[in-house]
């Protein structure tokens, strides 16, 4: 036989003998210990990876679980997609209890459709939120408003939240949203809102993020808030659910006893809600409207 | 004898400078004026009048807050009627000063006659002093405030005064019209932003298409010593300071630096004209040339207007409306102008013009591919890759648009104007821009 195979044969044998006991050494030296725990709880998350917890996908989110619970407190972690059901399958697995948190659903705070804030300008830049907001106000010249781009929509990994082209506003889909706020984060103006998603389905809201005094904005739209405070007033106190800031009314979802009593005094019909309201009462006010009216 | 002009890059937009003809106007003073506390680059001004005080013509209402800020005088005499946010030019709301119109009376203090001063009597320290109290900031357009050009970090210094006289923005003449009315003023205000900067040459670079400019001022500076006008080729964008230094001194500023590291100091035509009044007459800030343009108008014209009043005005003064098939209402230059919603947006210091723009010249055509034709890329006078750029940008790639450079876009508008599939280019580049700048602003902090 050719001795330079033979040469050749060896030589790599050796080099093989020698890396393997290198490796060896340095597989014993370096050895991470993962906890086995984290593998099970990834396995038990939706697997979605849309961040909505606050930590880096679903494994970040598992590795921040097992880490509480060698504490022994996983509360304040939440997986908002799994919801309940995920959380208590988790806490069931590393031998903990957890609190049941309240389902929660994006709402849009505004409700600046085409009819009631119609545009004035037509805008032809990117369609893209993030852009038109550094350059105008919005084709409506709401400053504070929707300006109807979809930037939401691209950020939705659930297909929870659309753009109705009527209205030129997004829509979430409650069934669906997951609230991960990845549409909170993806929106300019804050205008879209994680809310406890209520008794029975049952959620009022204020949709509008208008802080100006009342005149300006009216000038704009029909269904801005203008801060009067008449929903203030008639809050029940066992709620209490209103507060008054930067001319805009705000109700607190977790308060919220959703008796539907500002959503008929509202004057610009600002508070939406997911039920009908109550009739309002036939009142002598309105007679004295409607004479102050006929004298104007 | 070849002209100068930058090499890198450029383009050359038909120049529809219809209004350079037209003499200077003043424009009547309305009954109400709202003064914008954010005219300049930098932190806004605070307002140190309230509602009721009585004012005067060059009465300080707004103080500067912070190093890159300018101060902000009463343009005109009478009663604060409320200190409160109005609409500019964006549509969102700013803090302003709104006031009453009582009269025509000035500070003392100014002088408002018509006499040219030449000797300078202030020293340097004093003259930087005074262009600070006076709120002057550049009036090229950008309105960086002038007197944070002349405080030199330590061991800085610089060598030469650069004026841009280019005006290289289509439309717009009103650089051009106060270079052929003011030359001797110009020229006094150079040679004193000559002594605060410690300089003993200033170049003031002019375009060709303004002969008559070139030759009123090359004509007047023989008397002025160290004071040279450089007639340039037209080119756009030769008025931004990267380019124009290229232009008349052959220096190139590396990526991130600023014209004082190549030793030099920038200014514009008309912030020259600013600073004279400021040093020699005590005059405050408080009006500017503003040119009303467009194709749609019957004639157009340069106006002479005090801060804060309405760019509706400028149209009554003109006895014209505006015309029917209007597309588009810029403030500023139609390359790196801002469209406005309405003309009630107050004249601010860096209102160059107003142009309005018909239908089909404002009209953006249909979005198509990129075909990789690389006009963009020859055009960026930065030796960027734009279609690059908008592509990263677009994907929200913010480290990649770091790595390309992308902090060096001057935001001229050269890739969005030549590219053949009409991409929005531009639009992308200064999204990715601001994010990458935000992100740079946070890495800094930490």
């Amino acid at each position: 036989m050719n001795p330079v195979i033979l040469y050749s044969v060896g030589v790599l044998a050796l080099i093989a003998a020698g890396s393997a006991i290198i490796l060896y050494f340095v597989a014993k030296k370096f050895k991470v210990d993962e906890d086995p725990r984290i593998g099970e709880v990834t396995e038990i998350l939706p697997g979605a990876n849309c961040g909505g917890c606050g930590f880096p996908g679903c494994s970040g989110f598992a590795t921040a679980l097992v880490k509480g619970a060698d504490k022994g407190d996983i509360s304040g972690l939440a997986c908002p997609p799994g919801g309940n059901e995920t959380m208590t399958a988790v806490g069931e697995f590393l031998g903990l209890t957890v609190e049941e948190s309240a389902p929660t659903t994006a709402v849009v705070r505004c409700n600046g459709t085409k009819a009631k804030a119609p545009s004035k300008l037509t805008y032809e830049g990117p369609t893209k939120c993030a852009i038109a907001h550094t350059l105008f106000s919005g084709e409506n010249s709401c400053p504070h408003g929707c300006l109807g781009l979809g930037d939401c929509v691209d950020a939705c990994d659930f297909e929870a939240i659309y753009m109705d082209e009527e209205t030129g506003l997004p829509v979430v889909v409650p069934d669906k949203c997951t609230s991960c706020g990845a549409c909170v984060r993806a929106c300019p103006r804050d205008i879209i809102e994680i809310r406890p998603r209520g008794r029975k389905d049952r959620r009022v809201w204020v949709a509008c993020m208008n802080e100006e005094k009342g005149p300006i904005p009216m000038k704009n739209c029909k269904v801005t808030c203008i801060g009067c405070a008449k929903c203030f007033d008639v809050c029940p106190p066992v709620a209490n659910a209103i507060t008054m800031g930067n001319n805009l009314a705000f109700i607190d979802g977790d308060k919220c006893i959703a008796c539907g009593k500002c959503i008929v005094v509202c004057p610009t019909t600002a508070i939406l809600a997911t039920f009908e309201p109550p009739k309002p009462k036939p009142k002598p006010v309105t007679e004295e409207k409607e004479a102050s009216e006929v004298k104007k | 004898m070849k002209l100068k002009t930058f090499k890198l890059g450029g383009v050359h937009p038909p120049e529809n400078k219809k209004t350079a003809d037209i003499p200077v106007v003043p424009v009547d003073i309305p009954k109400r004026v709202s003064v914008i506390m954010s005219q300049h680059l930098g932190v806004p001004a605070v307002p140190v009048v309230e509602k009721g005080d009585k004012v005067k013509v060059g009465t300080l209402i707004g103080e500067a807050k912070g190093f890159i800020s300018a101060n902000i005088h009463s343009p005109v005499s009478g009663t604060v009627f409320k200190v409160d946010g109005v609409t500019d030019a964006t549509g969102y709301r700013k803090d302003a000063v709104i006031i009453n119109v009582e009269g025509d009376d000035w500070e003392e203090k100014i002088d408002k006659s018509e006499t040219l001063l030449k000797e300078i009597k202030l020293s340097p320290e004093e003259i930087i002093q005074r262009i600070k109290d006076s709120g002057i900031v550049g009036m090229g357009g950008a309105a960086f405030p002038t007197h944070v050009k002349y405080m030199f970090p330590e061991g800085k210094t610089a060598d030469t005064l650069v004026i841009n006289g280019v005006e290289c923005e289509p439309y717009l003449t009103s650089d051009h019209r106060v270079m052929l009315e003011k030359p001797d003023e110009i020229l006094v205000g150079v040679s004193i932003m000559m002594k605060a900067g410690k300089v003993d040459r200033a170049k003031i670079g002019i375009e060709t298409n303004k002969p008559d400019a070139i030759n009123v001022l090359s004509e007047k500076a023989k008397d002025y010593p160290g004071i040279e006008v450089v007639p340039l080729k037209v080119q756009y964008p030769q008025g931004a300071e990267k380019q124009l230094i290229k232009a008349l001194l052959n220096r190139e500023i590396p990526s991130g630096k600023l014209p004082l590291d190549v030793g030099c100091i920038v200014n514009n035509i008309g912030t020259a004209f600013a600073i004279y009044e400021a040093v020699q007459k005590n005059k405050p800030l408080i009006e500017r040339v503003v040119t009303l343009t467009g194709k749609g108008l019957k004639k157009g014209g340069n106006f002479l207007v005090r801060i804060g009043i309405p760019a509706k005005n400028l149209l009554e003064k003109l006895g014209e409306e505006i015309p029917e098939n209007t597309g588009k209402m810029i403030s500023g230059g139609p390359m790196m102008g801002k469209a406005i919603n309405h003309l009630d947006i107050p004249v601010t210091k860096g209102t160059s013009g107003i142009v309005l723009m018909s239908e089909e010249e404002s009209k953006r055509n249909i979005i198509q591919n990129c075909i990789r034709c690389s006009k963009c890329v020859s055009v960026c006078p930065m030796g960027l890759e734009p279609y690059l750029l908008e592509k990263l940008a677009e994907k929200d790639m913010f480290e990649e648009c770091e790595k390309e450079a992308i902090v060096d876009c001057i935001e001229c508008g050269s890739c969005s104007y030549t590219c053949p599939s009409s991409r929005q280019l531009l639009d992308h580049i200064r999204y990715g821009k601001q994010n990458v700048m935000r992100i740079m602003r946070e890495r800094r902090q930490q």
